[in-house]
């Protein structure tokens, strides 16, 4: 065997070793290949989908919702109602910081069980100060703390929403009635609008999230509380599966000392508005001109 | 003359040839760099089927690793650009004759950062919603779609330099000005927007006070002259060693000389920052706090930064004490610096961003080992990029490979440079 052909055996032994490792090495793929569907693949945004297109998709997720969780639930489209403009505001003044809103929102959000996800945090802060750098998110303990109130922060469905703005692919914008939402279907998992969130409101789904079907909320709408997938950002829809057909939000229902108000801007006569005009509201983190839709208040 | 339909699939076909052929050392390094880049490649295949929740990320650090050697990366290739300047505008001839090596790094480079944005990606099988036209590119509001068209068009330019150049050189002929100075021109210009943006996506933010700072984007393109010039110097000595070229020393010093200055520039840009920070105190500190002192007994980006700082002042000493004599210590100093900037403006730069987080609450982050595993395969896979791309052009530009119309005619006569 001359030189030549020895290098050539060699090398093409080398080859098909590499080729076989490569292949190898790349097994664990399946199991995330496994989860796609072309249909999903091929889906256009949701600005881009007629109504029948839409009811189509909602049709696939609700078999897909079946099969993955074995749960029979309807995803409805919900859209704005138009000359609603929603508003939300909390009294900090009453607020205890039980945490029953962002259990809540855990239940009615169909959030991942593991992780114990919400999308409120409530702070504790310290008496005297404002500076959230005297707070804390991880108390236990009876409450409330005489040395202490409490801040829950969600959303703020912002008017300048850095994080819309960040998007680069227009996965998340803002709805004719104010509130912020995401196509789960088209998000491609950057995670460039949680880093421009001032309010940490956004959730990324670091994995499939796991909830057992008996505890699973079937009332369900395409942009909120659907199980979302794996790999995408999520965050608060003040419940718009609810509120855009005319009930509150779930952390409002959940609150047991009423200290939030929710309502609609545009009606003069709403709870919010006689809030907004006779309290004495603020915004969190003004100074960075994001232009919330959550208000803060206290009573005299 | 041939016909380049015959001459660039010889070309390409040589090309293959020799990325596949050499001594013992040659397969020993490419053997070894597969083996890495299959470890990243097996990471990152599990990565997408356990789901990002695999690595050390979570929502309150929600870059980390990847995003770290994304920003490093760019600044790599935008920090080639200073073989190209010398060579182009001052005309420095010895310089001109292994740019092409800067402009090889660039490639590699730019590979690397997009692989590293793309490991980030929670849904890589939507990549596609980004595709102007096709999907929805929220070009010019979000900075990230600038990002997009800079990284790709500065990739495209240094393709077609490297590209243009290597295949006249190979027909034998002299390159035309017209098809490749223009778009040197340009890459200058390109190479420094490229890393502007990349810190315009961080300064951008008015949330992050760590980051929204107007002193961002100076940093990194000094930090990028400092990583970029330090990695050449390196990889002109290996050359000088491994490869059977000669490699004037000119453009090494004229490297070195570079490096003495952008390496302090570069300490002082991250003095006034750290004083601007501390001096005027108030809850704004609290990261650049958390990265040098600790905070509330968090400290895990302590050491690091503290290596940093130490590894550029010693940099930037044996910079300035290194002569023809003592090569050694110009080795020594760009080692220490390249790692020194990868650390700063890395882990020392994306993470604290997101320490104490926007509420305040303070989570760390530590890379785990599933991360580390598949940035070292990007790295791989980049100097892969990087090594065949030397090769190729080390033997056209020795005249070594060169096309000839039948076995036996007369190698046509090299140019004098490029």
């Amino acid at each position: 065997m001359d030189d030549l052909t020895r290098r050539r055996l060699l090398k093409g032994g080398g080859a098909t070793l590499g080729a076989a490792a490569f292949a190898r090495a790349l097994a664990p793929i399946t199991e995330w290949t496994d989860d796609l569907s072309v249909d999903g693949f091929l889906q256009k945004h949701y600005k881009e989908l007629s109504r029948d297109e839409i009811a189509a998709v909602c049709k696939r997720l609700e078999a897909e919702t079946l099969q993955d969780y074995g749960a029979v639930v309807q995803i409805g489209d919900v859209r704005p109602q138009p000359g609603v403009e929603f508003a939300y505001a909390l009294n900090l003044s009453v607020c205890i910081g039980c945490r029953r809103c962002s259990e809540a929102c855990h239940v009615e959000n169909n959030h991942d069980r593991a992780t114990n996800n919400s999308y409120i945090r409530v702070l504790r802060i310290d008496k005297g100060t404002v500076d959230l750098a005297f707070s804390d998110t991880t108390y236990e303990g009876a409450v409330p703390r005489a040395d202490s109130y409490y801040m829950p922060v969600q959303c703020h469905q912002c008017d300048n929403a850095p994080c819309v703005t960040v998007c680069p692919v227009e996965a998340t914008w803002k709805e004719a009635d104010g509130i912020v939402v995401v196509d789960y279907d088209w998000c491609i998992g950057c995670r460039y609008c949680e880093a421009a969130c001032p309010y940490h409101a956004r959730r990324f789904n670091w994995t499939k999230p796991e909830i057992p079907a008996e505890e699973i909320n079937p009332d369900q709408a395409y942009l909120s509380n659907r199980i979302r997938p794996q790999g995408v950002m999520e965050k608060c829809t003040f419940c718009l599966q609810r509120t855009r057909k005319g009930k509150l939000p779930a952390c409002l229902e959940a609150c047991p000392t009423g200290a939030r108000v929710f309502g609609n801007l545009l009606d003069p006569d709403s709870e919010i508005r006689w809030v907004l005009e006779n309290k004495r509201v603020f915004v969190l983190k003004e100074d960075l001109g994001t232009q919330p839709r959550f208000f803060y208040f206290f009573d005299e | 003359m041939t016909s380049h339909a015959t001459t660039y699939l010889a070309f390409l076909r040589r090309a293959v040839s020799i990325s596949t052929d050499g001594g013992w050392r040659f397969y020993t390094w490419m053997t070894a760099l597969t083996a890495v880049m299959l470890v990243g490649v097996n990471a990152y295949a599990q990565q997408l089927g356990g789901g990002m929740g695999v690595t050390g990320m979570s929502d309150h650090v929600s870059w980390g690793l990847y995003i770290a050697n994304f920003a490093f990366a760019v600044g790599l290739a935008a920090g080639a650009v200073m073989m190209v300047i010398p060579a182009y505008l001052y005309r420095d001839h010895e310089m001109h004759d292994v740019v092409i090596v800067g402009e090889i790094l660039a490639v590699a480079a730019i590979a690397m950062s997009l692989a590293f944005v793309t490991v980030d990606l929670g849904r890589p099988d939507r990549l596609w919603h980004m595709v102007p036209f096709i999907g929805r590119f929220h070009w010019p509001v979000s900075m990230l779609t600038w990002d997009v068209v800079v990284l790709t068009g500065y990739l495209l330019l240094n393709l077609h330099i490297t590209g243009y150049l290597l295949y006249t050189r190979y027909r034998g002929e002299r390159p035309d000005k017209r098809w490749y100075v223009p778009f040197v021109l340009l890459s200058i210009v390109w190479a420094v927007s490229i890393h502007t943006v990349t810190a315009f996506l961080f300064s951008g933010l008015g949330g992050r006070p760590f980051w929204n700072s107007a002193l961002l984007a100076p940093r990194f393109l000094v930090s990028a002259f400092v990583s970029g010039p330090a990695f050449i110097v390196l990889a002109l000595e290996a050359c000088r060693r491994y490869l059977d070229v000669r490699i004037p020393e000119g453009p090494t010093w004229t490297l070195v000389n570079i490096l003495r200055v952008t390496v302090l520039i570069n300490l002082f840009l991250v003095l006034s920052e750290v004083f601007t920070e501390f001096y005027s105190g108030g809850s704004h500190v609290a990261s650049a706090q958390y990265l040098f002192f600790g905070l509330h007994g968090a400290n895990a980006l302590v050491p690091w930064i503290w290596f940093a700082v130490v590894a550029n002042v010693v940099a930037a000493g044996l910079l300035l004490a290194a002569d023809k004599s003592r090569m050694h210590l110009v080795i020594i100093a760009c080692v220490l610096t390249f790692v020194g900037v990868w650390v700063e403006k890395g882990m020392g730069l994306v993470i604290p961003g997101f320490v104490p987080s926007t509420l305040h609450e303070l989570v760390e982050y530590v890379p785990n080992e599933l991360e580390w595993r598949v940035m070292a395969g990007i790295w791989a896979m980049g100097m892969i990029i990087f090594t065949l791309g030397l090769k190729v052009a080390a033997e056209v530009f020795t005249g070594r490979a060169v096309y000839r119309t039948e076995p036996g005619a007369p190698v046509p006569t090299a140019p004098e440079t490029v």
